[in-house]
């Protein structure tokens, strides 16, 4: 219980800093964001003074109000989820801005990172358990793989898939002109039909680091006393590896996980600019290339608070897996 | 926290060994496919731009092929892409080497300083490379290349090395930890050593294997992670790296248009110095855990058995 407490306040504690960071940043950076987003707002429609003001509480301004005042006001804001308007999407608010491309993102990165774990993770096993075996001298070559960039691979792919064999679509999330979006089979089979080409290029790029991992570990305990023990007793060297050795060598990887999945969202921006996805990723480069700050705000704080609730989840869980770090705490 | 670190035992037997000679890594074939490669881009980055032509310069014959004169062919403006290439290669070395110091030198000072000194400054550094680790790095420096307009090649290298050293810290502060608790530290220390001493003569020496393969990786994720920034538009302004020119290639339609000569080059060296680095990489992690040494088929070669006694032992292996 104590462990878990621990771990919340941690996650608060890096939520709040996220907050601040996000808070200075443009009152930081040289220009005048508020300005720049004033005028195009303006282009679009007529500007009332309380969107002014949100967007002076988001950004920052020359107004008279001290800076310590601003944060007080502008923490409130944010906590009541008003993150101001957007230009790109005008007059949507950011916040639904949010709400439609996060389940895409979601949804695409999930699966897809945890297809990579399961799979990285059962092949290490083996290539650890068969040590210089042909699986075992594959692993350089997937963690090669590592090193390509990700975005060049996938661009690749779409090439060969999407233009010279046309098995799958090339961009979008799901077929605009033939279905409409809602639960039903039409609809949910082009989502997947869609997002199969870039699911392959994530598990591709990533499946090398995590066979890797666990092929060290899985060498490391293979060398334990207690596997002499197992082995003395006669059980089946099946047995063995999965509930004896793999069971402890996992640990560390699924430590990994929670760590990688601040990477994978931040992946996800470079793999929707390649798939034209409809998701976060797309949302936050529209912003960049139209100076919609108080969208690039508000994604940047989603993706830390999902980042962070998907580390806060797998800590949890990680304390019930291994007794050890109960203890420690 | 929990701290996740190879055996820090393991590591400390790999340690033990006496002699400056022994504690270079031996030459493997693996090591040494990744030194040739990983020299060869490096001296090509080097001494290229001083052989190849402008890199800027246009000329009439756009997308031509390789052809005596341009040997990696030409971009869409007549461009020379070997040429390209040659400072493309520079700039994004230049990223690597700049991010890996610094990455390298905030983690050490982060996961080093704050474990040896203990206490409360521990606490707050480890306290501050988790937010950090937690924050994610890409999203961030997404946000600041777009608040500053002209961007040298320093400043992105600054901001990607700034987003990037939090987990190597974490893993040095684990083994720092371990090693700080072992007999001959304890004993410098009632001998009465000053502890920068401590720091320097007794501590870091055991770190350095495991410095090297993080200053290693670093340098992969910079040279990673300014392609992916320059490919989504936001690298560095007005100069050549191999994620600059992969902007250009795709936005010249290189790929649609079939010019491979243009797309594949730079992709192909930034895999490949990546791959090399991986090699030297692997030979780094078999010195911090020799338990990774052994048993593979390299090292059963050397145990001198026939033919047969090998496959015996293969075999039963694989039962």
């Amino acid at each position: 219980m104590r462990y878990a407490l621990q771990k919340v306040v941690f996650y608060v504690v890096a939520f709040w800093a996220a907050l601040t960071l996000n808070f200075l940043l443009p009152r930081w950076m040289p220009g005048n964001p508020v300005d720049i987003m004033l005028s195009k707002l303006a282009q679009r429609g007529p500007v009332t003074p309380e969107t002014r003001e949100a967007i002076e509480l988001l950004l920052g301004t020359n107004s008279q109000l001290p800076l310590w005042d601003q944060y007080v006001q502008y923490l409130g804001q944010v906590l009541t989820g008003n993150l101001g308007v957007s230009v790109t999407f005008f007059p949507a608010p950011v916040s639904q801005v949010i709400g439609q491309t996060l389940p895409w993102t979601i949804g695409l990165i999930g699966i897809s990172t945890i297809l990579s774990f399961l799979l990285g993770v059962g092949l290490g096993q083996l290539a650890g358990w068969k040590r210089g075996s042909w699986l075992d001298n594959i692993i350089p070559v997937t963690t090669m793989f590592q090193s390509v960039p990700y975005f060049w691979l996938a661009l690749i792919l779409v090439f060969l898939f999407g233009s010279v064999w046309q098995f799958f679509p090339i961009n979008g999330g799901y077929d605009v002109w033939e279905t409409t979006p809602g639960w039903n089979a039409a609809f949910i089979g082009s989502v997947i039909y869609h997002g199969t080409l870039p699911a392959l290029t994530i598990v591709l790029s990533s499946i090398g680091g995590w066979m890797l991992g666990m092929r060290n570990m899985m060498v490391s305990t293979l060398s334990e006393d207690y596997i002499v023990t197992a082995e003395a007793k006669g059980l089946s060297p099946r047995r063995i590896m999965t509930t004896y050795a793999a069971r402890n060598a996992v640990l560390p990887s699924v430590a990994g996980f929670a760590i990688s999945l601040g990477f994978v969202v931040a992946g996800s921006i470079v793999t929707e600019a390649v798939f034209s996805y409809p998701g976060i990723g797309s949302a936050l480069l529209q912003a960049v290339g139209s100076n919609d700050y108080a969208l690039m705000q508000g994604i940047f704080l989603v993706i830390t608070l999902s980042v962070l609730g998907a580390n806060l989840i797998v800590d949890l869980l990680y304390s019930l897996i291994d007794p050890r770090t109960r203890a420690r705490a | 926290m929990t701290t996740v670190t190879s055996d820090p035992a393991v590591a400390a037997a790999a340690a033990t060994r006496t002699g400056r000679a022994s504690s270079l890594p031996p030459l493997t074939p693996k090591l040494l496919a990744g030194l040739v490669i990983a020299g060869a881009i490096i001296l090509f980055g080097v001494v290229g731009p001083f052989v190849v032509g402008s890199p800027s310069k246009v000329d009439n014959i756009g997308l031509s092929g390789p052809s005596p004169e341009f040997l990696l062919g030409t971009t869409q403006t007549g461009q020379d892409v070997l040429a390209q290439l040659a400072y493309a290669t520079r700039g994004s070395l230049i990223i690597g080497a700049v991010v890996g110091i610094i990455s390298v030198a905030l983690s050490a000072f982060f996961g080093v300083v704050g474990a040896y000194a203990g206490g409360w400054l521990d606490e707050s550094f480890s306290l501050f490379s988790n937010v950090m680790l937690v924050i994610p790095g890409l999203p961030l420096v997404i946000i600041i290349s777009s608040y500053v307009q002209d961007k040298s090649l320093l400043l992105v290298a600054v901001v990607l090395a700034i987003t990037s050293w939090a987990g190597s810290a974490r893993v040095l502060r684990g083994f720092t930890l371990s090693v700080r608790s072992r007999d001959y530290v304890a004993a410098a220390r009632v001998s009465g050593e000053k502890s920068w001493r401590i720091l320097c003569v007794e501590i870091l020496p055991n770190l350095i294997p495991l410095l090297a393969s993080q200053a290693v990786f670093a340098v992969i994720f910079a040279i990673l992670g300014e392609a992916g920034l320059s490919f989504l538009g936001l690298g560095a302004s007005g100069s050549f790296t191999w994620g600059t020119m992969l902007y250009y290639a795709q936005n010249g339609l290189a790929l649609r248009l079939e010019a491979w000569w243009w797309f594949v080059p730079p992709g192909l060296l930034i895999a490949l110095f990546g791959a090399a680095l991986s090699l030297i990489n692997f030979s780094i992690d078999e010195i911090i855990n020799p338990k990774l040494r052994t048993q593979t088929r390299a090292a059963r070669k050397g145990w001198g058995l026939s033919r047969r006694q090998l496959k015996a032992i293969t075999t039963e292996d694989e039962l």
